[in-house]
């Protein structure tokens, strides 16, 4: 099958730099994925195109982008599924562009840290394990397996009209810990949560869950999150 | 004018998987510490690994240190060193407890402690029957474990430099005092001024064609120290894992396995009877990678092709999903495979390197088989040798290997530290690193790094992998040399600074093509089978000859020097290796 790619390109180095589309053909076959395009393109087509990689096995999150106008990993991506004769590559949106699809990581993780996304607990640990049931691990489970591609925050609405929403990645992390048995820091993270920028700007529009390449329960636990808070607090 | 692009730290710590960031929480506790890694801390391959890690807490069954011991001495076909595997084996538990305490998710017993399973290799008494070792998150073990360190590294506020990717380490006199970083994301060249640089920079599975390694494994940190004229040990010995998905190589862990997987040939038969009829499918890793070599070698591969079935259907979906979630997910996003109904389609892929830069038991880099150190330089995880795996790693043992060493990477340092001033730096600190941007990025050869970079994999894969002979070995050393010189012959297309991963991609290679190098001149000079190296005109390990320790050095002009240094040898007298 051929492919034609619109990938989104941006170089600040170049004079009056502007966002402007280019096209690439590729040939596919069963089993490429869009990271497999894109390394096609780059190492045999255009070795100026910039763009993020890794594991290329979906758990090291660098690939995010936007695909056909929804946010996923590149390398999770089947081309021949898609049946599409054209796909638009786009950076992920409401980040600044760094280079072409890479964009600026920076507001994201500095909002992450702002919810202190580890264990609070000032007890002495025991010799051994502190204990957890089974159903107090399943709490977390789903949180834990997220790759902080960026896809949720990037796709949700109240981060677009709102940068300095913390947005729902770091929300779902807060939720990790506010809901792990171990943990005793909620009063430490109340004031990231509860505050006009963090948790109540929320609005439940579910696009962080249809982002997700992982498919976690993000716009429930940060729901939890809000009755939690509520019940704790007012 | 003061240089905003020389930086000043007690430690810096080179790579953020789990040895950088277990070695960087232990040093921030007492010292201004600096990662400076070359992919955003969460991105590490250390992620990518599933299925857990060894510990005799004996949550479930009767274990305790003395059998790890002796499994991973055995597992190492005898070359690891067991002074360090004592030290790895003895605080194996308290290591588990301590990542604990710092958040890891662990899935659980019903009695509220850390859930064990089964892992190639580990035994219960001496290798009686399989033993449940292996601490785990469901199958996404690396994972949690590398996300908890980056958190810790949050809470105690460790500077990051993200997308720094190290192109030189500062070394005179035998003392490193630092090393110089290209800026990814914005160009330029960053000088970090050190007293102890701890090197935790990984593997290099992107040597070969079929391998479960990210795109980033390119092994930079070996070739950074060869071309400071130290030596790597044990290089001829790569892990080819046994279960990679047919094509991509993508890790599907021997967790799988582990909860109770099969592996069948085109006869639907669990062919592991006729190899290691008491552990199965849960021998090590090179015994069952080479069986299933030997099944697609003599046509019993699926359809008679080069794969092999691992089937979990009759697992069922809870326990599917319960324990091995994201092996549901790879098997069907990346094979279209439903493991519920279907077998998956798999073959053996390059996944880890049990050789590296040689350490002591501190972790200290030494620079000969006399353990000479080089002060301020330290090395933990995959990218070191202690040697604890010696020949062959047991799964469930690197992010061990990777924790525990980190740590003691991190104390070793912080003892250190108190000895150890910062010496000045040389006149121009950046001028190894100044030169080979500037050649990459004014070099106009015709040839091209993606092309160079998959003929080496091609062959690697296919020369050096899971059966070796001489007449290959040879062929593929030549054949490196050549595309060496075919490296001075390239050019990259973009030259600018900004996210330029052209020019990444051309740094990679070259370290690629040098250790490349090691491995295969290492797998030519050792005339025996080993572990995970198998020489087929030499099946036999000969104890008398080989073993010892492997050191090798590359000449500046190419080619490659060799010392030996013995294996240490403590409870466990070598013996023949069955499961």
């Amino acid at each position: 099958m051929q492919v034609t790619f619109k990938i989104s390109r941006f170089d600040p180095q170049q004079e009056e730099a502007k966002q402007h589309y280019k096209s690439y053909t590729v040939q596919t076959s069963p089993g490429m994925t869009v990271l497999d395009a894109l390394n096609e393109i780059k190492w045999h087509q255009d070795g100026t195109l910039s763009y993020r990689k890794s594991c290329r096995s979906g758990i090291c999150g660098s690939c995010a982008m936007k695909i056909n106008g929804i946010n996923g990993l590149a390398c999770e991506t089947q081309i021949e599924p898609m049946k599409k004769k054209t796909i638009v590559l786009d950076p992920l949106p409401s980040f600044e562009v760094i280079k072409d699809l890479a964009v600026n990581m920076d507001p994201f993780f500095e909002h992450l840290a702002a919810v202190k996304p580890y264990l609070i607990n000032e007890e002495p640990p025991p010799d051994r394990e502190r204990l957890q049931s089974p159903e107090e691990f399943k709490r977390i489970s789903d949180p834990i397996a997220c790759i902080l591609c960026m896809s949720c925050t990037s796709s949700c609405p109240s981060f677009w009209t709102d940068p300095e929403y913390i947005g729902p990645a770091a929300l779902y992390k807060a939720y990790r810990y506010e809901f792990d048995t171990r943990d005793k820091g909620s009063e430490e993270r109340l004031e990231a949560l509860d505050n006009r920028h963090g948790l109540w700007r929320c609005h439940t529009i579910f696009n962080c869950m249809d982002a997700c390449p992982k498919n976690l329960k993000i716009t429930h636990g940060i729901s939890l999150l809000k009755r939690k808070v509520i019940a704790e607090k007012y | 004018m003061a240089d905003r692009q020389l930086h000043k730290f007690d430690a810096v710590v080179i790579g953020s998987g789990l040895a950088g960031l277990r070695a960087a929480v232990s040093l921030s506790r007492e010292y201004n510490t600096a990662v400076v890694t070359k992919v955003f801390p969460t991105r590490s391959h250390s992620g990518a690994a599933q299925g857990g890690i060894a510990a005799s807490l004996g949550n479930i069954d009767d274990d305790n240190w003395e059998y790890h011991m002796f499994d991973t001495v055995k597992g190492s076909d005898y070359l690891g060193d067991q002074d360090a595997i004592e030290i790895l084996v003895r605080q194996a538990p308290d290591v588990v407890y301590d990542l604990e305490h710092l958040g890891v998710p662990f899935s659980r017993t019903k009695d509220g402690l850390i859930a064990q399973r089964k892992f190639g290799g580990h035994t219960l008494n001496f290798g009686e029957k399989a033993a449940l070792r292996a601490c785990y998150s469901s199958d996404y073990t690396g994972h949690v474990l590398l996300h908890t360190l980056y958190e810790n590294s949050l809470k105690n506020h460790i500077r990051f430099f993200s997308e720094f990717d190290v192109l030189d380490l500062i070394i005179e006199d035998d003392v490193c005092k630092g090393c110089v970083a290209w800026d990814i994301r914005n160009g330029g060249l960053h000088v970090f001024h050190a007293r102890a640089v701890v090197m935790g920079t990984g593997g290099y599975g992107r040597a070969f064609k079929i391998t479960s390694n990210a795109h980033a494994n390119t092994g930079d940190g070996l070739g950074l120290v060869l071309r400071n004229g130290l030596p790597l040990q044990d290089l001829e010995f790569v892990q080819f894992h046994p279960t990679g998905l047919w094509k991509q190589g993508i890790l599907v862990t021997e967790g799988a396995r582990g909860e109770g997987g099969y592996l069948k040939n085109r006869d639907g038969e669990r062919f592991m009877e006729r190899y290691t009829p008491t552990l199965m499918e849960l021998a090590p890793r090179d015994v069952v990678a080479r069986s299933m070599q030997t099944e697609i070698d003599e046509g019993r591969g699926i359809d008679g092709k080069d794969y092999i079935h691992l089937d979990i259907t009759h697992l069922g979906k809870e326990r599917i999903m319960e324990r091995l979630p994201q092996i549901h997910d790879l098997a069907f996003n990346f094979s279209g495979i439903d493991c519920f109904k279907e077998p998956i389609p798999i073959q053996p892929t390059a996944h880890y390197s049990m050789g590296g830069i040689p350490v002591d038991n501190g972790c200290h880099v030494v620079k000969n088989g006399k353990l000479e150190r080089i002060t301020g330089l330290y090395a933990a995880g995959e990218c070191s040798c202690v040697s604890v795996h010696g020949a062959n790693r047991l799964g469930t043992n690197s992010l061990l290997e990777a924790t525990t060493f980190g740590r003691i990477a991190g104390r070793s340092a912080r003892a250190d530290l108190s000895n150890i001033d910062f010496s000045d730096l040389p006149k121009n600190p950046r001028a190894r690193a100044q030169a080979e941007v500037d050649w990459f990025l004014k070099a106009n050869g015709s040839r091209k790094v993606a092309d160079i970079r998959a003929d080496l994999q091609e062959t690697m894969t296919a020369r050096c992998g899971v059966f070796r002979n001489e007449a290959d070995l040879k062929k593929q050393l030549d054949h490196v040399r050549e595309l060496q010189e075919m490296f001075k012959e390239i050019s990259i297309d973009d030259k600018g600074k900004v996210m330029n991963s052209d020019l990444m991609e051309a740094i990679e290679l070259g370290h690629l093509l040098e250790f490349s190098e090691v491995i295969v001149s290492g797998a030519l000079g050792r005339r025996e089978s080993r572990g995970a190296h198998f020489r087929k005109d030499f099946p036999k390990r000969d104890d008398d000859n080989w073993l010892k320790h492997t050191l090798a050095w590359r000449k500046p002009g190419g080619g490659v020097e060799f010392d030996w240094r013995p294996v240490i040898i403590t409870r466990f007298q070598p013996m023949e290796r069955k499961y």
